[in-house]
C-alpha cells in the first residue's frame, strides 16, 4: 500500500512538472494589486453552524465582486491542525483564530506575513482604536487584525423577574455582595455558572475570575500577571481568587446545582435555568456573545424585556470602565493577491456590519453605526463600548502561553470543586509559570 | 454508485491498475536477474535480502527513523537545544500526582480492568452462546458496537452519563435509573474522581467486547468435538471440561487477544479525549502526549511521554513474540 502511494506520488509529480512546463508561458495572468479576479483562497477557522453562516454571509459580496473561490475548513481543534500544517510547511492562506495565542506563537516564529504594506495603515488608524492595532503588532510588525469582538464582564438577568422580586441593579461590588445575600435570604439562588467546554473546560469560570482581577488590582498588575511577571501566590492574585470564591459562596452554595452542575454542564446552557419557570437562578456572568445562545434555546425571549445586562462592578472604583474583551484574529500565511484583497475587506466597515446585523458580534471598526445592531441590548453594548469603556484589556488567559492558559482553566475547575484547596492550586500554577514562559 | 469519481483522476487509476503491478513484477524479475549473475553458492544468501529489501526500507523510513527522531526530540527544548533528561524529569518528577503520574496511574487502571473484563466477557459470551440456536443473531448484536467509531461511542456514552441536578429531570440514562429506581442522588459519572475512570473504561469495554468474543468463539469452534466427547465419556462435568479441556486449548488465542488488548489499553485516547478531555484526573498518556504537543507547544515533553509509552509497550511485544515462537515450536 505504501509502495503504491509512493509510486503514485512520483508519477503525479512527474506529470505535474510536465503540465506546468507546458502551461508556463501562457499562464501568467498578472493580477493587478487592487483588483483580483478569480483564483482561490484557503481559510482555516473555528466557526460552525450559525456562526459559519454569518461568516459566509460576510464573504458573499467579496466573492461575488472578486470571483475568488473560498475553501473554508473549520475545526474546533484549530491548534492541532494549524500547528501541524505550519510545521509541515503547508499553512492555509489565511487563518481566523478565536484568540491570538496561537497566532502570536507563529508570529514569533516569523511565519506570518506583515500587514503594514498590505493594509492602508492611515485608514486603519482612523477607523480602529489604537489598542486593537497594538494588540496585533508583534516585534514591530502588524501581523494580526481583528474584525469582531465580544466584551466580557457582563452580568445577565431577567428584568421582569427582578422587578417582580424587587431586586435592583448593583452599582458597586459591595452592592453586588449585598444583593447576593438578599437573594439567598429570599430563597433564590443568585448565580448560574457552567464551565464545561470539552478540552477547554474551565474558561468560562476563568473569565469571571479575570474580570474580578482586573477590577480589583487594576490594569498594571493585570498586564504583569499574564506576562508571567506576577506571582500567582501574591496577595493581589490570591485576593481576586478569594473574591471569585465570595461570588460562588461557601461550597459554591450561591450557584445553582453546586460544583457538580457547574463543571459538568456545557457553557452554552448557562442560561437555561435562569429562563426556566420558575427561574432557578437570578443572574449569570458571560460575554456579550451569549445572547445568541439565549435566543437559540428560547426563541420567545425579547432582548431588553426578557434579558438585559449590567457590567460587573469593580472592587476598586478607579478601575471602573476598564473591561476585558476578546476578538477574532485574522492573519495571513501566504502573501497572495486573494489574501491581500480579503484581509483589506475584513477590516472594512462594509464587511463588519454584515455580521453585526446578523447579531452576536460587535464590530471593531468604529465606522460601523450603532443603528446597525439588531436589537436594543446589542445597541446598548455598542454604545457602552464607545462611551463607558475607558480602556479595553485583552483576555489575559488568551495572552498567556498555552500551557499556562490550560493550567489556569484547570485550576478554575479545581477551585470550583473545592475552594479550600486555593493555596495548593495557586502554588501549582506558580510551578507551571516557572516553565511556561521560558523560550 | 457514482463511478465518475474514478474516471476524474485517470492518472491515479492508471498508476494503480497498470504501473504498480508492472513495477512490482519488474522488481522481482530484475532482482532475480541480478541474483542469477552471482555464483551458485551465494544466491540463497543474497536472494532473501532482495525480497525483504523494500519492506526493510519502508520500515526504516516510516518507523525506525521517526522513533529515533522522537528520542532526540525528547531531549530538546522548544528551540531545539539539547537539555538532557530534563523533559523526562518534568514528566516523571513529582510522584504521585505531579507530571505524568496521574496519566500513568490511569493507564494502569485501563491496562488491568479493560484487558481482564474484555477477556472475561468475551470468553463467557463465546462459550455460552456456543450452545444456543440463536447464536449468530446474538453475536451480531454484541459485535455491533465494533462498527461504531470510538468517537461516536464516546459521544453516545456521554449522553448515558449525563448529569442534571437532583431537582431537575435526569436526561442521562444511568442517572435516571439511579434516581428513579434506587432513589439515590444523581452521580457525576464523568467528574467524580472515584468513579470517572471506571465510567470511561466501561464505555470502552462495551465497544470492544464483541471483538474478543468473535475471535475466542472461532478458537472454540476449532476444538475437535471428539475431545469433548471423550471427556464426557470419561465422566467429566461441563465445568471440568471447560477448565481442563476447552480453556487450555484456547489459551494461545486468549494470550493473543489479551496482548492486543493490553496494547489497545496503553494506546487509549479517543474515549478519554471526547468524554472528559483528560479533565478531572482521567488523563491517559496518549492524551497527555497530544495535549503537550498541540496545546502546550511542547514537542520535547510530548516526545518524552511517547518514549515512556514505548518503553511500557516493549515488554508486551517481547512477550508476544516469545508466545508466537512457543506456538511455532509446538508444531
Amino acid at each position: 500500500m505504501r509502495l503504491i502511494r509512493l509510486t503514485r506520488r512520483v508519477v503525479l509529480a512527474a506529470l505535474a512538472v510536465l503540465v506546468a512546463g507546458a502551461c508556463a508561458p501562457g499562464a501568467s495572468n498578472n493580477p493587478s494589486p487592487s483588483g483580483v479576479h478569480g483564483g482561490t483562497i484557503d481559510i482555516i477557522g473555528v466557526w460552525s453552524d450559525g456562526e459559519l453562516d454569518s461568516f459566509n454571509a460576510v464573504l458573499a459580496p467579496w466573492e461575488q465582486q472578486t470571483g475568488v473561490t473560498v475553501n473554508f475548513e473549520a475545526s474546533r481543534d484549530q491548534d492541532a491542525i494549524l500547528t501541524t500544517r505550519v510545521a509541515a510547511g503547508n499553512p492555509p492562506d489565511l487563518a481566523a483564530a478565536p484568540s491570538p495565542t496561537l497566532l502570536n506563537r507563529f508570529a514569533q516564529q516569523k511565519k506570518l506575513v506583515p500587514l503594514e504594506n498590505i493594509i492602508d495603515m492611515n485608514k486603519l488608524k482612523s477607523e480602529y482604536a489604537k489598542s486593537w492595532i497594538d494588540q496585533g503588532t508583534i516585534n514591530g510588525h502588524l501581523v494580526e487584525v481583528f474584525s469582531w469582538a465580544s466584551i466580557k464582564g457582563f452580568i445577565w438577568y431577567n428584568p421582569k423577574v427582578w422587578q417582580q422580586k424587587g431586586y435592583t441593579v448593583p452599582k458597586t461590588w459591595s452592592d453586588l455582595i449585598a444583593l447576593q445575600t438578599k437573594m439567598k435570604g429570599a430563597g433564590d439562588t443568585p448565580w448560574c455558572v457552567t464551565v464545561n467546554s470539552g478540552a477547554a473546560t474551565g474558561w468560562p469560570g476563568s473569565d469571571i475570575e479575570k474580570e474580578i482581577t482586573l477590577g480589583q488590582v487594576g490594569p498594571d498588575i493585570y498586564d504583569k500577571w499574564w506576562q508571567g511577571k506576577q506571582s500567582w501566590t501574591s496577595p493581589e492574585i490570591k485576593g481576586s481568587w478569594q473574591s471569585f470564591g465570595q461570588l460562588l459562596g461557601p461550597g459554591d452554595s450561591n450557584v445553582y446545582g453546586g460544583a457538580n452542575y457547574i463543571v459538568n454542564t456545557d457553557f452554552s446552557k448557562v442560561g437555561d435555568p435562569m429562563f426556566a419557570s420558575p427561574p432557578k437562578c437570578m443572574m449569570l456572568n458571560q460575554a456579550s456573545f451569549i445572547t445568541s445562545f439565549f435566543q437559540k434555546a428560547h426563541p420567545e425571549l425579547q432582548p431588553g424585556t426578557d434579558f438585559d445586562y449590567f457590567t460587573m462592578p469593580s472592587q476598586n472604583s478607579a478601575n471602573e470602565g476598564i473591561r476585558v474583551g476578546a476578538a477574532d484574529a485574522f492573519s495571513i500565511f501566504h502573501d497572495t493577491p486573494q489574501a491581500r484583497s480579503l484581509i483589506n475587506y475584513l477590516v472594512s466597515p462594509e464587511a463588519q456590519e454584515i455580521w453585526v446585523k446578523r447579531g452576536g458580534k460587535i464590530a471593531v471598526n468604529n465606522k460601523v453605526p450603532v443603528t446597525d445592531y439588531p436589537d436594543v441590548v446589542s445597541q446598548k453594548i455598542a454604545k457602552d463600548l464607545v462611551s463607558n469603556t475607558k480602556q479595553l484589556k485583552y483576555d489575559a488567559g488568551d495572552l498567556m502561553p498555552t500551557d499556562m492558559k490550560n493550567a489556569y482553566w484547570q485550576a478554575i475547575v479545581a477551585f470550583i470543586q473545592d475552594q479550600s484547596k486555593l493555596d495548593s492550586i495557586l502554588s501549582g500554577l506558580e510551578q507551571v509559570r516557572s516553565t511556561a514562559y521560558t523560550s | 454508485m457514482d463511478l465518475s469519481l474514478l474516471v476524474q483522476d485517470v492518472p491515479t487509476l492508471v498508476v494503480v491498475i497498470v504501473a504498480v503491478p508492472a513495477v512490482l513484477a519488474a522488481y522481482i524479475v530484475g532482482t532475480e536477474y541480478l541474483v542469477r549473475l552471482l555464483p551458485d553458492k551465494l544466491r540463497p544468501r543474497v536472494r532473501p535480502w532482495f525480497w525483504v529489501g523494500p519492506a526493510l526500507i519502508l520500515v526504516t523510513g516510516f518507523l525506525v527513523l521517526p522513533t529515533l527522531g522522537t528520542v532526540v526530540t525528547s531531549m530538546q527544548d522548544r528551540d531545539g537545544n539539547f537539555i538532557g533528561l530534563l523533559n523526562y524529569q518534568h514528566q516523571l518528577g513529582g510522584f504521585p500526582t505531579g507530571g505524568a503520574w496521574i496519566a500513568i496511574r490511569n493507564n494502569v487502571y485501563w491496562l488491568v480492568l479493560y484487558t481482564l473484563f474484555v477477556l472475561f466477557f468475551g470468553l463467557i459470551l463465546a462459550v455460552l452462546f456456543d450452545r444456543v440456536r440463536y447464536e449468530s443473531i446474538v453475536k451480531s448484536f454484541i459485535f455491533m458496537p465494533m462498527a461504531i467509531s470510538s468517537v461516536a461511542l464516546a459521544v453516545i456514552w456521554g449522553f448515558m452519563y449525563s448529569y442534571q441536578p437532583a431537582d431537575a429531570p435526569q436526561t442521562g440514562t444511568l442517572n435516571w435509573v439511579v434516581v428513579n429506581v434506587f432513589h439515590h442522588a444523581p452521580v457525576t459519572w464523568l467528574s467524580d474522581t472515584t468513579v470517572n475512570n471506571f465510567s470511561l473504561i466501561a464505555a470502552a469495554i462495551w465497544g470492544i467486547t464483541g471483538f474478543a468474543m468473535v475471535i475466542l468463539s472461532a478458537a472454540l469452534k476449532g476444538i475437535p468435538g471428539e475431545l469433548l466427547e471423550a471427556a464426557r465419556v470419561d465422566g467429566a462435568g461441563e465445568l471440568t471440561i471447560f477448565r481442563r479441556v476447552i480453556f487450555p486449548l484456547m489459551m494461545p488465542t486468549v494470550v493473543v487477544v489479551g496482548t492486543t488488548l493490553v496494547i489497545f489499553a496503553l494506546k487509549a485516547f479517543d474515549v478519554v479525549y471526547v468524554m472528559t478531555a483528560g479533565n478531572f484526573q482521567t488523563d491517559v498518556l496518549a492524551n497527555r502526549m497530544y495535549k503537550l504537543l498541540y496545546q502546550a507547544d511542547n514537542p520535547g515533553g510530548a516526545s518524552a511521554v511517547a518514549i515512556i509509552l514505548l518503553v511500557a509497550v516493549i515488554p508486551v511485544l517481547i512477550f508476544n513474540l516469545r508466545q508466537f515462537r512457543a506456538v511455532e515450536a509446538r508444531r
